[in-house]
């Protein structure tokens, strides 16, 4: 197998590419960003590229990649502005496709790393979201339409390309010991945002399973869509005392210009997407992905637990960064030079 | 691992979701079947805090509600029930009832009889209105509301095999002024006709007289209802009698509620659509069982306050 990832640089990309170096099936992985990677890879060949892919097919064709593996689409839009998100997401996902849809094409399998957000969260919504479902309202926000766009490219791609196998993966909200999102900053804080009367249901998934169900798609074969979520449901008033905080009411009106300070103040930064998440909760059914093999690692309850318990080993020992750059030539040694031995 | 080339697909993964344009479903309310068996979650039960299980609802809150409403269920309304025999002891059923009251008073002592003559849970389906309201929303799913959402009901009723409540009148029925008391609505679309043959359920229809004399609409202001945004904006009775405090307070009206014989549909269950006229006929039929009971119910009665 050679694996094309996207977003090397990203958290998810790093680990995807340390994940597939591990394997002993993956002959070939090559990654793709704008910036050099964050973790060290082993044998994985880093190609600088822009935020559109321009040069995606010209890899596509001396590589021979038969996978990609697109995990660079943005789906916290506190990362990068409107602007970032539509170029990255939904321009990248397009070059992306066309050029792994190009005549003459080595690519016959295709996973794609999108979000729950794309279901929204209204007050008129399923309980449960299912993958077949669409959501009630029109989208509001940036990341939520790209991510619409992104479905709609690659359902047309998967219709043009009957030979490619398509996944789509939905995600829930992340939680884990590495990664920073909205969530795990807003419960890093001694007392934790709510929006006032509103007692959500919330769903995670543990990184750990997102990396499990990326890897899981590539090396088997599940077309379609599926949603990844940890079992059950937990309101928010619960995740909050799992992790042992104090919860701070919002205004339930204008709660949006409410959570400006504490953006201002650089504390937490809740983007509209995440205060409806906060006022009307979301689940998604994780059960289609278990039938085509998936077993997940961690429940919902036992992602928030694992989080709690990551939150309090960071307390007693500090912020810990792992050091890594990237160089240019300490990289080229030790994958090509004639001195470095391989076994 | 299965090689790139001799990849399978499984017809149904791949024709709904990716490659099929997002064509609409013919089906009054769209809910595709699922396959039967169900997946064993692993059980996390020593992690949680709190029992809000995936509806919203916590068995302790239903109860502290019981409690507090006990007096207003016994000596208030003095709930009265007729073929109680009816209600099905194990297994999904929707029950389906006439909806009436400015801020309706028949979920409450139906959702409480069922629960503490019967011994079983049941979720009152409503209007999504009332999980975008602060506190009030959260309560009500607390204590068993759910929005009425074709698949949530699903899920209710097939998949957890649990008692739902539906007014299939809507706000239609809460939003009739005193003169239309107890002439039936509109049964919706017979959507909730549609989803008890979907799920494999009966449904009991629950006739109930006293509600309309509890909290009665005289007028009812449109502007107003626009400006907040609610289906109607009324002035009752009850707000001319007590003043702010009528917004809590219902007339101590005797309740009496008739369960009538479970109506079982002999079509296969679990069928993306059913044929329209049928749906629409049993829903019509469902609907006139229960005016005739209303109308039986109210020839008998004698006095609003004592029944």
């Amino acid at each position: 197998m050679r694996v094309l990832v996207t977003g090397l640089s990203t958290f998810w990309g790093g680990k995807l590419a340390a994940a597939l170096e591990a394997r002993d099936d993956v002959e070939v992985v090559v990654g793709l960003d704008t910036r050099p990677p964050r973790v060290p890879l082993e044998r994985t060949e880093f190609v600088r590229s822009d935020a559109s892919y321009s040069i995606l097919e010209r890899i596509v064709r001396a590589t021979q990649v038969d996978t990609i593996l697109h995990t660079h689409l943005i789906v916290d839009s506190t990362l990068a502005s409107g602007r970032t998100v539509h170029e990255i997401n939904v321009i990248g996902t397009m070059n992306l496709l066309a050029a792994a849809g190009a005549p003459g094409s080595s690519v016959r399998k295709v996973i794609v790393k999108s979000s729950a957000y794309i279901y929204g969260a209204a007050r008129a919504d399923p309980y449960c979201f299912r993958e077949d479902h669409r959501r009630t309202g029109p989208a509001r926000t940036n990341v939520e339409r790209s991510l619409l766009e992104v479905e709609a490219f690659l359902r047309d791609f998967a219709e043009e390309n009957p030979h490619v196998a398509v996944t789509l993966l939905r995600f829930a909200n992340v939680l884990g010991d590495e990664l920073d999102t909205p969530f795990a900053q807003a419960l890093r804080l001694p007392v934790v945002p709510e929006i006032f009367g509103f007692d959500p249901r919330m769903q995670f998934v543990h990184e750990d399973d997102v990396v499990g169900g990326l890897l899981y798609a590539t090396t088997h074969d599940v077309p379609g869509v599926f949603n990844v979520a940890g079992d059950g449901v937990l309101p928010w008033s619960e995740v909050c005392a799992i992790v042992g905080k104090r919860r701070i009411p919002m205004p339930p009106l204008l709660t949006n210009l409410a959570a400006e300070p504490l953006r201002l103040a650089r504390l937490v930064n809740l983007p509209p997407e995440l205060l409806d998440l906060l006022r009307f909760g979301r689940s998604i059914d994780n059960t289609r992905f278990k039938r085509a093999g998936y077993r997940y690692g961690h429940t919902t309850a036992g992602t928030v637990e694992t989080f709690a318990r990551g939150l309090r080993l960071q307390r007693a020992t500090g912020e810990r960064h792992p050091g890594y750059h990237y160089e240019r030539e300490v990289e080229d040694f030790f994958r090509h030079s004639p001195a470095v031995v391989r076994r | 691992m299965a090689g790139v080339a001799e990849r399978t697909r499984p017809a149904d993964e791949a024709t709904i979701d990716l490659t099929s344009p997002a064509a609409p479903s013919r089906a009054l309310v769209p809910l595709p079947r699922r396959p039967e068996t169900p997946i064993d979650q692993p059980a996390d039960s020593d992690l949680r805090r709190s029992d809000v299980d995936r509806w919203g609802r916590s068995e302790r809150m239903r109860a502290l509600l019981r409690t507090l409403y006990d007096p207003m269920y016994r000596y208030w309304f003095r709930v009265e029930w007729e073929g109680f025999e009816h209600l099905p002891a194990q297994g999904g059923a929707l029950l389906v009832a006439n909806h009436a009251g400015a801020i309706p008073s028949d979920a409450p002592a139906i959702m409480h009889g069922i629960e503490t003559q019967l011994g079983r849970p049941i979720y009152g389906l409503a209007e999504h209105l009332f999980r975008a309201l602060p506190v009030v929303g959260t309560m009500w799913s607390r204590v068993g509301g759910v929005t009425a959402n074709p698949d949530n009901a699903y899920r209710l009723l097939h998949d957890e095999h649990q008692l739902v409540l539906v007014f299939p009148e809507g706000t239609k029925g809460t939003g009739k002024t005193f003169g239309e008391r107890y002439h039936l609505r509109r049964f919706g679309r017979g959507g909730f006709v549609e989803i008890a043959m979907r799920a494999g359920v009966p449904i009991v229809p629950l006739a109930v007289v006293g509600a309309e004399e509890s909290m009665p609409i005289l007028w009812k202001h449109g502007r107003l209802a626009k400006l907040a945004n609610l289906p109607y904006f009324p002035v009752t009775a009850n707000m001319l009698a007590f003043g702010p405090l009528g917004l809590v307070t219902y007339f101590p009206t005797k309740f009496k509620i008739r369960v009538l014989p479970p109506v079982h549909f002999d079509v296969d269950a679990g069928q993306e659509r059913y044929s329209r006229s049928r749906v629409m006929a049993e829903s019509e039929r469902i609907r006139r069982q229960i005016q005739a009971a209303l109308y039986d119910m109210l020839r008998t009665r004698r006095s609003v306050w004592f029944g």
